[in-house]
């Protein structure tokens, strides 16, 4: 699994101010999987996601990308890697229209504006958001704003999408045709996917490999199936008294 | 440059090419007076899209950029005054220094992350501690100024920047319109897009692969580079430089005054705040001399009243809604700039 592993997250830790928020947490993510991150709330999902991305740098620990040891980047050298992420609480630019938020993502690898429009058009078509290119992103309703989020870290072209939360807020019919998006960029464009939720309905559809996370650690991992059967995962998630 | 026509509504397009052929044949119909306040404008317009580069493209608020000006003014005139360097080869000097004055407020701060209100004073304390430096210099006169030349002349010398008030208006009709020109471009290229975002939200615009520190030192330099220009003029027009005007904070506010009102971020706004606030600033000192009243500071006064209104009535400036109002808006941008 490790040699062919695309992301390769070793024992990372992170403290705040004296708070543990990710203790020797080690996954590994292979070339063309789907895996969820999930856990109770402040289990240090994004924690994990933040220093992946390169917004935190970790207290100790290894993350490797593709060959290249990442931790400690700055986020847009991390973007440049190919791994490209959302926000939980989205950040559009407000005051851009939709077309121009994604034409940002684009740029990234068109230095041409109009190449970068085209590849943004095409990508807020597979989003659905096309009919609303040129209104300005602080219109936007928040199911839309996440997809808005999803729209422009593809349009980085990432080998790795980080996706945090993209589906929170969603009606189940519009997780369903999330759902069919990531699948279908998955299998056709080989993307790898990692994916933080509290909403199992997109976990248990998309993901080959759940690892949850619980104060920090890790305390389990493995196939949808095995996971939600997982002692561990039933007390921290139901209470003791559940098993 | 086609793309760019074919967005642009027909009656923009009608409308921008009236005002150009208005401005080319003012001086052919306008008296003295006139014409220094048209060129008193052009001057704002200019300097307030300098500025408008760094905190309406890229959200980085300076509050010194007299600071350019100063230093543009002054290593033009020094150099000719003591060397006989023409202004057209000492510009260049002027915004080479300028560029290194704006990189080393722009690494001391982006470095450190130093950002907003803090890194605005910080544009205060480089202006002042320079205005305070320049007093002290005497090899540009000092606290007692620095004086061109003034020669009577037949011809006018462009090259020289020597001449009569109407080539003056001349010369600052082209920057400005080169300004313009040069903004609209920016706008539209992928630096203009990456400053866009950085403004909006750094956090974001560094997720897509931005390098934020590079694009907003990039801001500052072009921003100060182009300052730089209107220094020269600034140096070459009035002939007489003093520390506590030129780098002066009132200087800067004058500067970012006009942006402002005009709408921040957008081509136009800075032209349009330049106009109503230089011909009313105007009007009302002539207004009072008229009635024979001596109000000093009347023209501040008058700045904060239309700082007021504008951030009470239009918080976008007057740009946004006026081109919305006359139906100027260009169909595929978001942001409703119009231009």
């Amino acid at each position: 699994m490790a040699a062919e592993g695309l992301l390769s997250v070793r024992s990372v830790s992170k403290s705040f101010r004296g708070l543990r928020a990710v203790s020797g947490v080690s996954f590994d993510v292979g070339q063309g999987h789907i895996v969820a991150l999930i856990g109770p709330n402040g289990a240090g999902k994004t924690t994990c996601f933040n220093m992946i991305a390169g917004a935190f740098e970790p207290d100790a620990g290894e993350i490797h990308f593709a060959g290249q040891r990442i931790d400690g980047m700055r986020p847009d050298q991390v973007c440049l890697s190919g791994i490209g992420r959302t926000f939980q609480l989205v950040k559009p630019f407000a005051g851009l229209s939709v077309l121009d938020n994604v034409i940002v993502g684009a740029l990234r690898r068109n230095r041409q504006v109009g190449v970068a429009r085209r590849k943004a058009q095409a990508i807020l078509e597979r989003l659905g958001l096309a009919e609303k290119r040129d209104q300005p992103a602080s219109a936007l309703t928040l199911p839309d704003r996440k997809r808005l989020e999803v729209a422009r870290a593809l349009a980085t072209e990432p080998r790795l999408l980080l996706l945090d939360e993209a589906m929170a807020g969603l009606r189940p019919t519009e997780i369903d045709q999330m759902v069919a998006v990531f699948r279908r960029l998955n299998e056709e464009h080989g993307l790898t996917i990692v994916l933080i939720e509290h909403v199992m309905r997109p976990v248990m559809a998309l993901s080959r490999e759940i690892h949850v996370l619980h104060h920090g650690e890790l305390i389990a991992s493995g196939s949808p199936d095995e996971v939600v059967r997982h002692p561990a995962v039933l007390e921290c998630y139901l209470g003791a008294e559940a098993v | 440059m086609k793309a760019l026509i074919a967005a642009t509504p027909r009656r923009a397009l009608v409308l921008t090419a009236v005002l150009a052929g208005v401005l080319l044949v003012l001086p052919a119909f306008a008296n003295a007076y006139i014409l220094s306040v048209a060129i008193l404008i052009l001057y704002f317009a200019y300097l307030g899209q300098a500025w408008n580069v760094m905190m309406g493209f890229c959200g980085q608020l300076s509050l010194g950029h007299s600071l350019y000006v100063g230093i543009g003014a002054y290593v033009s005139a020094a150099l000719f005054v003591h060397f006989g360097i023409p202004p057209w080869l000492g510009i260049w000097a002027a915004v080479l220094a300028c560029m290194a004055a704006g990189a080393a407020i722009g690494v001391l701060a982006f470095r450190f992350g130093i950002g907003g209100v803090y890194f605005a004073l910080l544009t205060i304390a480089f202006a002042e501690f320079t205005r305070i430096g320049f007093d002290h210099l005497d090899w540009v006169g000092g606290s007692g100024g620095f004086f061109l030349p003034v020669t009577q002349r037949e011809f006018n010398d462009v090259l020289a920047l020597r001449g009569s008030p109407v080539m003056f208006y001349y010369v600052m009709l082209a920057l400005t319109g080169a300004a313009f020109a040069f903004c609209t471009w920016l706008l539209r290229t992928r630096i203009g897009y990456y400053w866009q975002a950085i403004r909006e939200d750094p956090d974001a615009a560094q997720a897509l692969g931005i390098n934020t520190f590079r694009y907003k030192m990039l801001a500052v330099v072009v921003s100060a580079g182009m300052s730089a220009f209107a220094g020269v003029f600034f140096a070459f027009y009035y002939n007489n430089l003093f520390p506590e005007q030129i780098f002066s904070m009132s200087r800067s506010i004058e500067i970012i005054l006009g942006p402002i009102i005009g709408g921040t971020g957008t081509l136009f706004g800075p032209i349009v705040g330049a106009v109503v606030l230089t011909v009313l600033a105007d009007g009302i000192t002539e207004l009072m001399a008229a009635f024979g009243w001596e109000v000093p500071g009347v023209k501040q006064v008058f700045y904060g009243i239309c700082m007021l209104a504008v951030i009470v009535f239009l918080p976008n400036g007057i740009w946004p809604t006026l081109a919305r109002r006359l139906g100027l808006e260009r169909s595929n941008r978001g942001r409703g700039d119009g231009g």
